[in-house]
């Protein structure tokens, strides 16, 4: 922004909240200094700079009072009550937490917003450079892409589109959002909202939305039901019903180090080998996480989990099959993308 | 050995010089800087400059913005009177601009999310002030308050009493004792750490400390230290121990390391959005293929072991055929070659 520019809306700003009565843009044309003669371009850079207002923040009212000099036309003003940030007074305490808060985000655009906050509460008289006690120092990430649109559309309750491809899926597909929240589980972002297309509650991960996030109707056409959580919309199917289950293992000596973490009962029977007992509950994610330890983890029981390893380590061996030359020595000829 | 001090001074001084960097930042900054001295009564030009992260120059350009601020209509009007003589900075007349603008709705929300985010913490000692901060800011925010339900942030809870007693270490300068799991490598490591500070990344809780075995700042995960003992002795965290730059990303892979390129089936695209990629590339019908840099291959090996169908190794080709003999020696376990 030019300094002349800076210079007018500061006088803009300055001029409307000093008057009781709406001015009209005329009036203001001939308070504040700055604005050019010719009436087009005067009504051009009025509106931007309303606009411009407008995204700082400052309530711009729009009215006309028969008493005024401006008669029944359009005037504006700005309300000091709606201008003004209320008394705030912070003890030391509050004030060395608001800090920790303040420097929780990492990226630009909740980062700029918590700066923009403290320099309001510096304004109004909170110390902010209060140090912290020795605690704990969260940081956020906000770095996909979609967050900044999604979080704009949750503020101002405007349903969305995007392109979206889950794990699984051959093709992205258009989908159409109503967003209700925005939550945040492991450093990773969802959205929650309802869905146009499937007419029910559903849950996108930020990462999987590829290309822009466009607005699909008018601000403040969301309506979140009563009682929606979403957090337990996010996070709750996450929780499979199944009951848990024992499986006994055996483990390498000094090796498996992860399982052995959380196993129980873990004995030594000989020949460099342990054994001990793991619980799971979901067959299908469990298999995968013991195949990840090779020959240093033999499942005995159940029969089921002890199939389900088996299956998966040939399913490995199939994958990596055409992956070319390899220690097998055979030919690497046709290197044919075999999937 | 100052670093929890050190690095919040560091990061106020950042977070001070964005808001003069964007379009409307610089008329933000001019409607705080009349609040601000008009609530200190005086203000040295000095602490003024600082605290908005500006120029002493820059700040007295500011100033004399305000004090030109003139409304020619109905009559010529000069409503600001300051002065900076003598290096200090008062306000005797501003009358409109003389408090601050209210919050707007994502300044409310970046702090109260952050506010709830951190009461989410377990072993958080200022719990009281912490609500009492929320319920301030809500009723000063009001309305703007609102959208900031609609976000939120979990924090990981860790099991045991581990943060509370490195919490306790942190705070009491004390040496610690680790014994640490290190996935990659499927082991558990013993080392004794200086702590530095406790920081949530990612959702993750970490240690950062000076590590004696590797003489050099390390961060660790609060749920892979298997064991833990403060010891009796001061910790001594070496004066060029700087602070890991968290915001700059944990994972910086360097030249040095090696590449490996994996394929995905649709139901491996998770690969993607887990691990740090250096490119990412739609082969059609929903399949990846995905570049990564390591220093270390054993975990890619441990990765496509997980991944079973769901993907394979393309190179190197060496790799591939470790995670092949992998596979075959854990089927020869079970009688199956």
């Amino acid at each position: 922004m030019s300094r002349r520019k800076t210079e007018r809306l500061l006088n803009l700003v300055v001029c409307l909240l000093a008057t009781r009565r709406y001015l009209t843009a005329e009036q203001i044309r001939r308070a504040v200094p700055g604005y050019p003669d010719g009436d087009e371009a005067f009504k051009r850079m009025f509106e931007r700079d309303k606009e411009e207002l407008r995204e700082l923040g400052v309530p711009l009212e729009v009215g006309s009072d028969a008493s005024g000099g401006g008669g029944e036309e359009i005037g504006y003003r700005i309300p000091p009550q709606a201008y003004e940030l209320p008394e705030i007074h912070l003890s030391p305490d509050e004030a060395a937490v608001l800090g920790l808060a303040a420097r929780v985000w990492q990226r630009a655009s909740m980062a700029d917003a918590a700066s923009g906050a403290l320099l309001k509460l510096r304004a109004a008289g909170v110390e902010t450079d209060v140090p912290t006690a020795v605690g704990v120092e969260p940081r956020v990430d906000t770095g996909d892409p979609a967050f900044a649109p999604l979080w704009e559309a949750v503020r101002d309750g405007r349903p969305v589109t995007f392109e979206y491809q889950g794990v699984g899926r051959t093709h992205g597909a258009r989908r159409h959002l109503e967003p209700w929240g925005v939550v945040s589980r492991r450093g990773r972002w969802y959205v929650v909202g309802h869905d146009r297309d499937r007419g029910e509650p559903r849950v996108f991960r930020l990462s999987r939305i590829s290309g822009p996030v466009r607005p699909d109707g008018p601000a403040g056409s969301v309506v979140v039901p009563d009682g929606a959580d979403v957090r337990a919309i996010a996070f709750g199917q996450d929780d499979p019903s199944a009951e848990p289950r024992p499986a006994t293992v055996r483990l390498r000596s000094g090796a498996a180090q992860g399982p052995r973490r959380w196993a129980r009962d873990v004995r030594p029977v000989g020949d460099g080998w342990d054994e001990g007992v793991l619980t799971f509950r979901d067959l299908d994610r469990f298999a995968p996480y013991l195949a990840r330890f090779a020959a240093d983890v033999v499942v005995l029981d159940p029969p089921d989990l002890r199939d389900a390893v088996i299956g998966h380590l040939k399913s490995v061996l199939a994958s990596n099959e055409t992956a070319g030359a390899g220690s097998a020595g055979a030919g690497s000829g046709g290197a044919g993308e075999g999937r | 050995m100052s670093m929890e001090t050190a690095e919040p001074a560091r990061d106020a001084a950042r977070d001070a010089r964005r808001p003069g960097a964007t379009s409307t930042g610089r008329l933000a900054r001019l409607l705080a800087l009349v609040p601000y001295v008009v609530n200190r009564d005086a203000v040295a030009l000095d602490e003024a400059a600082a605290a908005f992260g500006v120029t002493e120059k820059q700040l007295i350009d500011d100033l004399n913005m305000l004090w030109c601020v003139e409304l020619r209509a109905p009559d010529p009007y000069c409503p600001i009177d300051l002065s900076y003589e003598g290096g200090e900075i008062t306000v005797t007349e501003a009358e409109s601009i003389a408090r601050p603008l209210r919050l707007k709705a994502d300044e409310a929300a970046a702090l109260l999310v952050a506010l709830r985010m951190l009461a989410g913490l377990p072993e958080l000692h200022d719990r009281d002030a912490l609500s009492r901060l929320i319920a301030k800011l809500e009723a000063a925010a009001g309305a703007a308050a609102q959208a900031a339900g609609k976000v939120a942030v979990e924090v990981v809870e860790t099991r045991g009493d581990t943060l509370a007693r490195l919490r306790a270490a942190v705070g009491g300068r004390r040496r610690v004792h680790l014994t640490y799991y290190v996935p990659t490598r499927d082991e558990n490591t013993e080392r004794d750490v200086d702590p530095m500070r406790l920081l949530v990344v990612e959702g993750t809780t970490y240690l950062e400390g000076w590590c004696r075995r590797a003489e050099a700042v390390r961060l660790f995960r609060l749920d892979r230290i298997t064991d833990l003992a403060v010891l009796d002795v001061p910790a001594d965290v070496p004066d060029e121990a700087e602070p890991i730059d968290v915001d700059a990303g944990l994972f910086r892979p360097s030249p040095q390391d090696e590449a490996v390129t994996l394929e995905l089936t649709p139901r491996g695209r998770w690969v993607a959005d887990s691990y740090p990629c250096e490119s990412v590339t739609e082969l059609g019908e929903g399949r990846l293929r995905v570049v990564l840099r390591t220093p270390d291959t054993r975990w890619v090996r441990a990765l496509a072991l997980r991944l079973g169908d769901q993907g394979r190794v393309v190179a190197p080709a060496a790799l591939a055929g470790a995670v092949r003999d992998d596979a075959a020696r854990a089927l020869a376990r079970y009688d199956i070659a």
